[in-house]
């Protein structure tokens, strides 16, 4: 999972994990609360980034953070369900959802590939996706494996369905596909992502070669930007000790102290 | 107060079973006495997910029905026996996701047939069950809305931090033990210590505290929940954990570390000889 970290610094001075967390924060920009699932230690790191630059820049709209898993980073006292009923009330803007495969229509798997229920391959199951995605307005599809085992044209199982039909009660869904390579744009109307900016050091066609579904290009289409100098020291000091409470072995291969 | 072999006798084969998240309190040490025991055909329902501990249930062969939102041994990796009795066809499959799993408790907890539930329209969740139905909202027409049908376990197992002298039971934060436990016929719980005090007399604790009532029976054994985590006692023995998620990917790997930890929570005879065989 963690494959691409290293300790070791790229000319550019910047770990590919770093930009994903910058990425993740830009996207939160605005947001009141985030949640962040199980096992997701860069969406979590992006989401404390957030926080600390909402203290810092809109100290009267500060955003929230829960984390699950940690004791520290989150206030539920209502056991399990508090997360969909916060969810169903409003109360969360912005959640992370990812999937063993994710199709051009931002459909995703998170139970298994082939046939059902007797998959080849087996993934732990759907967890709350199938309700989060209709009730959550800002759900952000992050995977950082960009291939065409996960970037399908159709998903073999849909744990979660991007449609929305007449008349169905649909506050959420998708708004962005984030992976190791891109940042793609959801546009709900058409339902078809849209390319939005790739990561330095890879190229359109890789994107294309590595991508099972067709998928459009936005006008304005170019580099994901560096994350600037105090957004990196924020990455490098608070947030790495913060996302540690919850994932110290991750927080240990990340740059800082 | 109980023995843990007499705490898991009122789980018989076929019983419907409801274990708890991780954070809620696995009882690794009661599961291992139902295996040890040679429990099968079990209804397995976890509220709303489960890891080693079911993986455990399902390796040992004690599993016949599996209704989860997920089996994951977190960082550690996939669940090995999940996987493969899933891959083999050896388990019913009850696929769900986490808030139609609580929603299902607690219709139940209120004695009602089923909850309606927000969220999960088109998902091909809904074409593999019979307990969820899209109906029509009452109240307003064309708004359709999913109904979850009850989920009610004849066994809420789970293990906690305290008992008290009247058998009362304090949850802490977590919740999810006092919904398992109002939505099962009864409750078997395992804790780390008892302590003389009434815990709905104290103010602090009565509002994280499920009343005795509910439950049937507690056995005082610290550590059951090991080699998990359990809050505010211990975390999780990653390493332990790691090793599990390579050798259990065999059913001889998974049988010598059961047989472990058998030992580590001082069951004095290895698993019997034919629950740790798995699957006929």
């Amino acid at each position: 999972m963690t494959s691409y970290l290293s300790n070791e610094l790229p000319a550019s001075g910047i770990l590919a994990v770093e930009r994903l967390i910058h990425v993740i924060a830009e996207l939160l920009q605005g947001v009141r609360h985030v949640a962040v699932g199980a096992s997701s230690p860069i969406p979590g790191s992006g989401a404390l980034l957030a926080r600390a630059l909402s203290e810092r820049d809109a100290p009267k709209q500060q955003t929230r953070v829960s984390i699950l898993g940690s004791k520290k980073h989150n206030a539920f006292t209502n056991g399990g369900v508090e997360l969909f009923d916060m969810a169903a009330t409003g109360r969360i803007d912005a959640f992370f959802l990812g999937g063993g495969q994710i199709d051009g229509e931002a459909n995703i798997n998170l139970v298994g590939s082939g046939a059902y229920p007797q998959s080849e391959v087996r993934w732990p199951g759907s967890f709350g996706s199938a309700y989060l995605y209709h009730l959550v307005p800002r759900v952000i599809l992050f995977r950082e494996e960009h291939s065409r085992r996960v970037l399908v044209p159709k998903v073999d199982f849909i744990s979660a369905s991007s449609y929305r039909g007449d008349g169905d009660y649909r506050p959420g869904g998708p708004v962005a596909l984030l992976t190791g390579l891109c940042l793609f744009h959801f546009d709900p109307v058409r339902r078809r992502f849209k390319l939005k900016s790739i990561h330095p050091g890879h190229q359109l066609d890789e994107i294309r070669d590595q991508t099972g579904f067709d998928f459009d290009l936005a006008a304005d289409l170019g580099f994901t930007p560096d994350p600037s100098d105090d957004h990196l020291a924020l990455i490098r000091g608070r947030v790495k000790r913060e996302i540690g409470e919850t994932y110290p072995h991750f927080a240990s291969q990340l740059i800082g102290n | 107060m109980v023995s843990i072999q007499d705490l898991v006798a009122p789980i018989h084969d076929g019983c419907k079973l409801a274990i708890g998240k991780e954070e809620t309190g696995a009882s690794i040490a009661a599961t291992l006495a139902l295996i040890a025991k040679g429990v099968r055909g079990l209804h397995l329902i976890c509220l709303p997910i489960s890891g080693l501990q079911a993986d455990l249930l399902i390796g040992a062969g004690c599993v016949d029905t599996l209704e989860t939102s997920a089996v994951s041994l977190g960082e550690a990796g996939p669940a090995p026996r999940f996987n493969a009795a899933v891959k083999q066809g050896a388990i019913r499959l009850i696929d769900g996701t986490c808030p139609a799993i609580y929603a299902g408790f607690q219709a139940s907890q209120k004695g009602i047939p089923f909850m309606p539930l927000r969220g999960i329209l088109h998902s091909d969740l809904m074409q593999h069950r019979d307990s969820w139905k899209l109906i029509e909202n009452p109240f307003h027409q064309g708004d359709r809305i999913v109904a979850v049908e009850a989920i009610c376990p004849d066994v809420a197992l789970f293990h906690a931090q305290a008992s008290d002298r009247h058998g009362n039971v304090f949850v802490g934060r977590d919740r999810d033990g006092v919904l398992l436990a109002h939505a099962s016929k009864t409750a078997l719980v395992t804790v780390e210590e008892t302590i003389d005090e009434d815990f709905i007399q104290d103010p602090i604790r009565a509002g994280a505290s499920l009343p005795a009532l509910y439950v049937a029976a507690t056995c005082v054994a610290p550590g059951s929940a090991r080699p998990l985590s359990f809050t505010g006692k211990h975390g999780s023995d990653t390493a332990w954990l790691l090793r599990y998620a390579k050798a259990a990917k065999s059913q001889a790997g998974f049988g010598e570390l059961l047989d472990e930890l058998m030992v580590l929570h001082g069951f004095s005879q290895p698993a019997k000889a034919d629950a740790a065989q798995g699957h006929r």
